[in-house]
């Protein structure tokens, strides 16, 4: 399993994937942290079959709502990426896709954001949704990587 | 970055980096008025950096630009550097041009494959051009690939890299590191020559304009972070000089200050002002790649800087090999620099154009000023002068055709808000002329 987790720590809300990964990293488990450019990310999970990406997104609900979706499945809202480029996942899915170049399984964790200004930090809201992704991929991967769940 | 963070809030910055929008207004079949709106965050890192010391710069600089941080940690060092008199080792100004050499290739990969060339063979992006053209991409994932592995041994993490420091490196590759990006650069470098000659076949519209090119120019080296600044048009200055020629306008459509050469007006920076100043400079694989495809001095059509693009990545690649190769680690990574007082100027040559960064510091080495001019915005306004006789072609064009050629003009470009403007808004305004207007 590999974990993608995308964002930009100076853009506010943008970098509670960067969060993610960090805190997944202090209980031992690896997660790698892109910018969420769409080379880069087939990039980063190309040689994985099993990848999950996590990324700030803005789709207009609630502050901190944490979206799952099946990245190999149309359902995943190509529209809705907060990157702050413009070919960001929702492309790099597209173009993977395009590509055959989708791992196997692509699951995508989405932490809805709204302010992505420089200089702020990560809104209050995200930070408890940042845990809360943080606790399910600890849970979904302690058995690779031995994570300290008595911690969590 | 220090630990102690702050909240600051700025309101015309609260808008996601690459938004653009642009305004033609025409009127009967003239075009009477081009308005461009770029979105610039150097004003905001401009404040945020006084009362910094002057060794946090080059993190803090790196987070301007997600594209170029390299860009912006060089200017920023250089300009440090020469206000404290810091005289760096051999090798790790070689090891600066390594680091710029990985992101050339990067941002330059994305924008020729990824940005620019759907404008050329009639895609509206880059996943409906991958349906049939799936080599190119694949070409242009495994290229940037490369980039990005130079610049992550080079600045320490995968992004805003932070190994740059006033001074030399926090730490530097040994030999076997940077040996082992051998193998993949010598194919980077086969395949940047067949990118010159993939771009060769793109078909360019008929449109040449009346450039002043500004760029460094350097007497041994194709410029990337040292230099005189010139033009074709008889400007040689220092990087201490710069704000004597130039000067940015504020213009009321743009949060952008427009940046013109004094009493001269707009000038180009980037590749085809790098090439058309220092084609003599170039490896010899570069130079043949150009002539090969017949990529003659001066090249004044905008359209063709995706050719120019592909040929300053054979120059990326070749450095980067001859600098490996060469490669001796400094007896130090870097020389303590201690705190004094003094202003530096240092321009350093951005993959868009020359990046100019001006600081002031007091004796504990605290940044008391802090000017940074970007190339977009040095560049914003000879876009908007392009599109003024460039749209004059498309008056009787669909709007819906007519608003994508101009998005591909202004992607000649290659700016900053270049990865959005395939959703740049465009207003095109037509009024009959009953000649009231200017």
């Amino acid at each position: 399993m590999r974990i993608i987790c995308c964002g930009n720590p100076a853009r506010g809300d943008d970098g509670a994937g960067t969060l993610v990964a960090q805190q997944l990293r202090d209980f031992g488990i690896e997660a790698e942290i892109c910018f969420g450019e769409a080379l880069e990310l087939i990039e980063a999970w190309t040689g994985a079959n099993d990848v999950i990406v996590v990324d700030s997104v803005e789709t207009g609900a609630a502050l901190g709502t944490v979206w799952r979706w099946d990245g190999r499945k149309a359902s995943f809202p190509t529209d809705h990426s907060a990157s702050t480029h413009g070919l960001g996942l929702s492309a790099a899915v597209q173009l993977a896709r395009v590509l055959g170049r989708l791992p196997e399984r692509l699951q995508i964790y989405g932490i809805e954001g709204r302010r992505f200004e420089y200089g702020t930090e990560v809104s209050p809201e995200l930070k408890l949704a940042v845990e809360q992704v943080v606790r399910e991929l600890a849970k979904r991967t302690s058995s690779h990587w031995g994570a300290r769940l008595d911690v969590l | 970055m220090s630990g102690h963070t702050r909240t600051i809030r700025v309101d015309t910055l609260a808008r996601v980096e690459g938004e653009g929008a642009l305004y033609i207004k025409l009127v009967g079949e003239r075009v009477a008025d081009v308005k461009l709106k770029i979105y610039e965050p150097p004003r905001f890192f401009e404040a945020f950096l006084r009362g910094r010391h002057f060794s946090e710069a080059p993190d803090i600089a790196a987070r301007i630009c997600g594209i170029c941080p390299i860009a912006y940690q060089m200017s920023a060092i250089h300009a440090i550097e020469r206000a404290l008199g810091t005289r760096i080792d051999p090798a790790v100004r070689r090891l600066r041009r390594l680091f710029y050499c990985g992101e050339w290739i990067e941002s330059h990969t994305l924008h020729v494959y990824m940005l620019h060339a759907p404008d050329f063979l009639g895609y509206p992006d880059a996943i409906a051009m991958a349906k049939d053209h799936r080599i190119v991409v694949e070409r242009a994932l495994r290229l940037k690939k490369i980039g990005n592995r130079i610049v992550t041994l080079l600045g320490g993490r995968e992004i805003h890299p932070i190994s740059a420091a006033v001074g030399g490196f926090y730490k530097v590759p040994t030999k076997q590191r940077l040996r082992e990006l051998v193998e993949d650069l010598e194919w980077a470098l086969e395949a940047s020559l067949e990118t010159v000659r993939w771009t060769a076949t793109l078909e360019f519209p008929d449109f040449e304009q009346d450039y002043e090119f500004v760029a460094l120019r350097h007497p041994g080296e194709y410029p990337f972070n040292e230099g005189r600044l010139v033009s074709n048009r008889g400007l040689d200055i220092d990087a201490a000089e710069y704000e004597d020629h130039f000067v940015e306008l504020h213009v009321k459509h743009s949060n952008a200050l427009h940046s013109v050469l004094r009493g001269r007006g707009s000038y180009l920076v980037g590749p085809m002002a790098r090439f058309n100043l220092n084609f003599d400079k170039l490896p010899e694989v570069a130079q043949q790649a150009a002539r090969d495809v017949k990529l003659a001095v001066p090249v004044n059509n905008p359209f063709r800087s995706i050719m120019v693009r592909a040929v300053e990545i054979v120059f990326a690649c070749a450095e980067a090999l001859r600098i490996i190769r060469e490669y001796e680690p400094p007896p130090l990574p870097r020389v303590e620099v201690p705190n004094q007082a003094g202003v530096g100027h240092a321009i350093t040559e951005a993959p868009r154009g020359i990046l100019y960064h001006r600081y002031a510091m007091d004796e504990k080495g605290l940044i008391i000023a802090a000017r940074i001019i970007p190339p977009t915005s040095q560049n914003q306004k000879r876009i908007e002068d392009d599109l003024r006789d460039y749209a004059a072609r498309l008056v009787a064009w669909p709007p819906e055709e007519a608003s994508w050629k101009c998005e591909q003009a202004i992607r000649n470009y290659d700016p900053c808000i270049s990865c959005a403007t395939h959703t740049l808004k465009l207003t095109l305004e037509r009024a009959e002329d009953d000649g009231s207007n200017p």
